[in-house]
């Protein structure tokens, strides 16, 4: 049927799941049958029943890329906002510049913004981040806006295939961090572009064929925009 | 409560004074993700209550002293509109608010996996816009629906449903009329898989056959909220297909 769109099974919290497989993710078990914990969509993958959440906060796991922004500034590091239920301190032996005491302020300052890696997490829910690694820094100028840190993978596509199309399409740069935030930066034309792309992945994320019906969109606004300018 | 009236309660038809069966609930309307700025938002009209839910959290628990080192606590407001009721209420936390709260963050404490999150607090809202008894069990119901619009990790949803007796006659969610001339009141808060209880209030006076009685019939409602909230909620996700294909 033309137009039909094709909807993932939704769970809600403690109902069961008929899948068989290994718990996974947003899942847990009692007296042997599975349970779903979240408002989500059911997912089985290598044997494992997942639950991917529709909406949540993102909690941090090592070895993410994140997007933050400076909070707080202290002697020896800086306090990052990075969209996890806790504040994450960068230390300035974290950073590839030499620091003086105090002098933290002179690098980075609040409202910045960084794109940095979760360098550990603790079972208390301690966060450190880290900048000394290859594409970590700044960034300067662009845009940002928030999503669901469960959507991530969906604005990214499969091997980066939905990121590339937004990117080829507008001109735009993009880097997507694990946490939910977006920070796009490009012609004025191309970010308006991918706000609404991305927003349109983002409210469709638990449908089938988002790939083609984000292309058709990047198609005919690209219609618009050239029309505008001719 | 127990204020004497000559009004009949239930006529001789065996009929309640909005025309419903002692076993039957008010209708009820559920909404999920009402509010756009909140991590999670729900609100219910059941019979005459109007309330609103609102979610916000895990983040992390301030003043620092307040914080658990392994597990977030759940702190939830139950509050008055000064228009819900017929006479203008004072607006703010007064003896009854702060009890419900207390009782209500209790029991959402009860399903949500708090282990999960430690050093942090889930703040739940809930304002009654329009009160018609049973505010606190509506709020419980309307509670969890936003909480689970927040993506909280919960063991289950639950439901508030409550019973009472009314001229010697065990009914089911009592109205506003029912709770004031009526003769006990019992709010529940039923987990609906496990049929576990998260809370149990008695108002009144009642034997022990009656409450079981109120307990087995405020649990058979509890299957039917809990269709209805799951209803509600994966309705947010199919109207957006139907958008999807405009």
């Amino acid at each position: 049927m033309e137009g039909k769109v094709g909807i993932r099974k939704i769970v809600v919290p403690g109902e069961e799941i008929d899948e068989k497989g290994k718990p996974g993710n947003g899942v847990f078990v009692e007296n042997g049958k599975l349970y779903s914990a979240y408002l989500g969509i059911v997912d089985v993958r290598a044997g494992y029943v997942n639950v991917i959440p529709l909406s949540g906060c993102y909690v941090p796991k090592k070895g993410d890329k994140v997007i933050g922004k400076i909070v707080d500034l202290a002697p020896m590091n800086w306090v990052v906002d990075i969209n996890a239920p806790y504040y994450a301190p960068l230390h300035v032996n974290d950073v590839p510049w030499r620091v003086d005491f105090g002098d933290t302020g002179r690098f980075l300052s609040i409202g910045d913004v960084i794109l940095a890696k979760v360098s550990n997490v603790n079972e208390m829910g301690q966060v450190w981040i880290t900048l000394k690694d290859q594409g970590l820094r700044k960034l300067e100028g662009g845009h940002i806006i928030k999503i669901s840190p469960f959507k991530v993978p969906r604005v990214i596509g499969k091997g980066g295939s939905m990121i590339q199309m937004l990117k080829d399409y507008t001109g735009c740069r993009i880097y997507v961090g694990q946490n939910g935030v977006i920070w796009i930066s490009g012609p004025p034309e191309g970010i308006i572009t991918v706000i609404k792309a991305i927003r349109m992945i983002e409210s469709e994320a638990h449908t089938y064929g988002l790939t083609d019906r984000v292309k058709e969109f990047l198609e005919e606004s690209r219609g618009d925009n050239d029309g505008n300018e001719e | 409560m127990g204020m004497k009236s000559d009004i009949k309660l239930i006529d001789d038809n065996g009929l309640r004074i909005d025309g419903r069966l002692p076993n039957q609930l008010r209708p009820i309307k559920m909404e999920v993700g009402v509010l756009k700025r909140a991590d999670g938002s729900a609100y219910i009209e059941w019979g005459g209550n109007k309330i609103i839910a609102a979610v916000y959290g895990p983040h992390e628990a301030y003043p620092k002293h307040v914080q658990e080192a392994e597990k977030a606590i759940v702190r939830a407001r139950y509050s008055m509109a000064p228009f819900s009721v017929d006479e203008r209420k004072r607006p703010g936390p007064d003896r009854r608010a702060v009890e419900l709260s207390k009782v209500i963050s209790e029991a959402l404490e009860s399903v949500i996996f708090v282990e999960r999150y430690p050093r942090t607090s889930i703040d739940v809202y809930i304002e009654v816009l329009q009160a018609d008894a049973g505010t606190r069990v509506a709020g419980i119901t309307v509670a969890s629906l936003a909480l689970a619009d927040a993506g909280i990790p919960m063991r289950d949803l639950i439901v508030g449903c409550a019973a009472g007796k009314v001229d010697d006659v065990v009914v089911l969610d009592l109205n506003k009329e029912e709770d004031n001339y009526g003769q006990a009141d019992v709010p529940m808060a039923i987990l609906p898989r496990s049929k576990e209880i998260a809370l149990l209030q008695m108002d009144g006076d009642m034997t022990y056959e009656e409450l079981t009685t109120a307990m087995e019939m405020a649990m058979e409602a509890a299957g039917k909220i809990h269709k209805m909230q799951v209803e509600a909620l994966k309705r947010k996700y199919v109207n957006m297909e139907v958008n999807g294909n405009e």
